[in-house]
């Protein structure tokens, strides 16, 4: 148990990754699931669980950036959501890309079909390339952070990550050529 | 333009950032704060119910008797701190008591 003047110190390191990153959990929760409803929930649950183990998390982290360990806890959490619902992951283009993005008449009219594709495409990857390309895309993260927050080593993280592009490239030039 | 490079411009135009909704920060921002507020009384309360609870003798004393000096640390400071709160008497008594389940604890860990 920490001391009282060591819990407040927690609590206000605790308040500074909180407003730093929870449009990252958000984002990510929403991109894994799909939906605002159950991206809330994960949110709420990420940031509960993170709060119960940060004091640790704080201490073995040796200085480093907490994200990728916030995100591994909303990964975790998203894994037990298809786990307990046989869930796959859902593309709603209405309420998250085009909502969210800065919204002007060219990216509305000639954007949208290629966004909504990529989106299906995306949703259609295997988890670990989909979480790849949403923590690098959606949450500007780098090799080291994504690798952290996935458990694997950076040089994977770069195989991984250019695997999930070249894969999802193939998918849209097969759209694009339908009869070939 | 490669191919990859017009898929990674196209990812950036899809995967944008979602800004959580507001009724999201309040409802996170609630939760939080009485989660905090509730650690800061179990914090103060940790030492005499740990205590007073057989099931946390254990542990705690075994933490001692394996000689760790940050736990060991810890339990003197909230000694310490109980002391401060706490007539001496009921503080002896249950120091009586750590003793007793020290020496049970030590003498198992010879066996």
């Amino acid at each position: 148990m920490p001391e009282l003047a060591d819990k407040q110190r927690l609590d206000r390191d605790f308040t500074e990754l909180y407003r730093a990153h929870l449009r990252d959990v958000y984002s990510y929760a929403y991109y894994r699931i799909g939906n605002h409803h159950d991206a809330e929930d994960i949110t709420e649950q990420t940031f509960v669980q993170a709060y119960r183990h940060f004091d640790r998390a704080q201490r073995e982290s040796n200085g480093r950036p907490l994200r990728p360990w916030l995100i591994r806890i909303a990964h975790n959490l998203a894994a037990n959501y298809y786990r307990d619902r046989s869930r796959r992951p859902q593309t709603n283009l209405d309420d998250a890309a085009i909502l969210s993005a800065p919204l002007d008449t060219e990216r509305v009219v000639e954007g949208l079909e290629e966004v909504k594709e990529v989106l299906e495409g995306v949703s259609k990857l295997p988890d670990d390339r989909r979480e790849a390309l949403i923590m690098r895309f959606a949450l500007d993260m780098d090799n080291r952070e994504i690798a952290r927050a996935l458990g694997r080593s950076e040089g994977a993280t770069k195989v991984l990550i250019h695997r999930a592009i070249r894969q999802l490239e193939q998918g849209l030039n097969q759209e694009e050529e339908p009869d070939e | 333009m490669s191919d990859v490079e017009r898929v990674e411009q196209l990812l950036r135009s899809a995967l944008v950032p979602v800004e959580p909704p507001e009724r999201l920060s309040d409802r996170l921002e609630r939760g939080l704060s009485e989660l905090t507020e509730a650690a800061a009384d179990e914090l103060a309360d940790w030492e005499l119910s740990a205590m007073r609870d057989p099931r946390n003798w254990v542990p705690t004393v075994t933490a001692i008797v394996v000689g760790s000096a940050a736990a060991g640390g810890l339990v003197l400071v909230r000694a310490r701190q109980q002391h401060k709160k706490r007539q001496t008497s009921g503080l002896k008594a249950l120091e009586r008591s750590m003793r007793g389940v020290a020496s049970d604890v030590q003498k198992r860990l010879r066996r």
